[in-house]
């Protein structure tokens, strides 16, 4: 078995490629490919390397007001330079991987191969993203992040078609993510929560992972907290939170694996979700309910909860090491 | 690229696809041809008799095989050779200067660092990344305030480096030697 090895210099030589070569795996930072190349688990007959792209690796404030970040832009670019912006989005890339697996991987990357587990996809859905697809034959396609995820690795993606990038708004509110594993590196979230308040909208986005077949949204969770918050005052009842998260979980649809049970995952996104939500509307309200919600990120920035410890999901709704 | 897919060897198996490559490896051009499937971990220690870096996973689990990519920390076992014509490639045999150690060298030795040191090459090639990261103000998972530059104390060298296993349990000399380095 041989590998053809193409390597296009510019992105329409690249789309060119996927259209002659619809079986060419498309590779950028290589630290899920390769993987699997080096355990013989796939032997592609050609690799699509998307490195001499520069194009992929750029990111911009486009009119619209949205940021447009190139499939090619490493998690350590992004924690870096777009991580005000961003923050759910930058908080889940901390969490990726390891240091060297940061500097080589891209959400492009994560969204290629589509894995339940990704730690990019449940920011993206809770911030409303869009993906950039394009194909030589077709165009562009945008297709939002809720219709791109089909089934475990499936993604709407088609065979001739490559990722371009993501859309996304800049934060309007806060953000946060959240993951249970046994250590921050190298593990695979046992599950995985993200909530993006809009507060210009009065509503809030979220994006479970690691809790079903594809990463998804919490929908009736979603309506839930659109009708009940308290955007006037501020004031959050204590069995609110309680009944997002319950609502969460019920949007999961796990299953028991060697990372966990489903059991134990329906109730982690529970407590994910609920603590995620409370962290959030402290934050928007921590200047005063005089002030109301603010419309732009806040300037301070608060670490996020971070991975949590299997078994230990009961804790008080305090990020954890907040403090440090 | 040298490869025509469809030859086929003497003995009925397809000759691989390759590649000529002119890399430069601490700061000296290694021209070498390679297979297209061929891992940089594989390449310099089987082409280039570079053997620093070590082969404990091949799957990115476990960092022995850590050298840096235009400065940054990358695994080798995850870096496609034929990727790696185009960028400066440092291994641990890079890190000293001729004879003078490279300060987290002298630092490990110092602190009892390693016990069995098959890691070692690779978290040596972690920390130097690691610092240069901290000295760029890049914040790691355990920064409590992002407006600052990290301070690197025993947790944040403790999260920084968690892309490094050693199978010994000599993390209390690294986090002490990356600790007396970066102060």
């Amino acid at each position: 078995m041989t590998m053809d090895f193409l390597r296009p210099a510019t992105w329409a030589e690249a789309l060119e490629a996927k259209a002659e070569r619809p079986g060419a795996v498309p590779v950028q930072g290589g630290t899920d490919v390769m993987v699997e190349l080096n355990f013989d688990v796939r032997r592609p007959d050609a690799l699509l390397d998307l490195n001499r792209v520069a194009a992929l690796g750029e990111w911009s404030a486009e009119e619209d007001g949205r940021l447009r970040v190139g499939a090619g832009v490493t998690y350590a670019r992004l924690i870096a330079e777009l991580g005000d912006r961003l923050p759910g989005l930058a908080q889940a890339a901390r969490t990726v991987g390891s240091p060297q697996i940061r500097n080589r991987g891209t959400v492009g990357g994560n969204l290629g191969a589509a894995s339940p587990a990704g730690d990019g996809h449940p920011p993206l859905l809770a911030a409303g993203a869009e993906i950039e697809v394009e194909s030589a034959a077709r165009g562009v396609r945008m297709i939002p992040a809720e219709e791109f995820y089909l089934g475990v690795k499936r993604s709407a993606l088609e065979p001739d078609e490559l990722i371009r990038a993501f859309w996304t708004r800049p934060a309007g509110g806060p953000q946060y993510f959240s993951k249970v594993g046994t250590r921050n590196a190298m593990v695979i979230a046992v599950c995985s929560f993200a909530l993006a308040l809009h507060p210009a909208e009065r509503r809030a986005g979220t994006g479970i992972g690691s809790a079903a077949p594809t990463p998804r949204r919490a929908v009736a969770a979603e309506e839930f907290l659109a009708a009940e918050l308290d955007w006037d005052t501020g004031r959050l009842d204590p069995g609110l939170p309680r009944r997002f998260g319950e609502l969460a979980a019920g949007a999961a649809s796990p299953i028991d694996d060697v990372r966990g049970t489903a059991a134990y995952r329906r109730h982690a996104v529970a407590v994910l979700a609920r603590r995620t939500l409370t962290w959030a509307w402290h934050d928007l309200w921590a200047a005063g309910p005089h002030e109301g919600p603010h419309d732009g990120p806040r300037g301070r920035v608060r670490r996020p909860g971070g991975p949590v410890a299997p078994g230990d999901p009961g804790d008080p709704e305090k990020p954890r090491r907040e403090a440090g | 690229m040298n490869g025509e897919t469809d030859i086929t060897g003497a003995d009925g198996v397809p000759d691989p696809v390759t590649a000529d490559l002119r890399l430069s490896v601490n700061g000296v051009p290694r021209p070498v041809t390679v297979d297209t499937r061929e891992t940089l971990l594989d390449t310099l220690r089987e082409h280039l008799g570079l053997t620093g870096a070590k082969k404990g996973c091949d799957h990115g689990q476990c960092g022995a095989c850590t050298v840096l990519v235009d400065g940054r920390r990358a695994l080798s076992c995850l870096t496609l050779t034929v990727t790696a014509d185009d960028v400066e490639i440092v291994t641990v045999e890079g890190l000293a200067d001729g004879d003078a150690l490279h300060p987290l060298q002298a630092a490990f030795i110092e602190n009892d660092a390693l016990q069995c040191g098959y890691c070692t090459p690779g978290q040596l090639c972690s920390a130097a990344g690691a610092l240069a990261e901290a000295a760029d103000g890049w914040p790691s998972a355990v920064t409590p305030d992002l407006s600052a530059p990290p301070r690197l104390d025993e947790t944040e060298i403790r999260e920084r480096m968690s892309g490094n296993l050693c199978r010994c349990g000599a993390y209390p000399g690294i986090v002490a030697a990356v600790g007396q380095v970066a102060r």
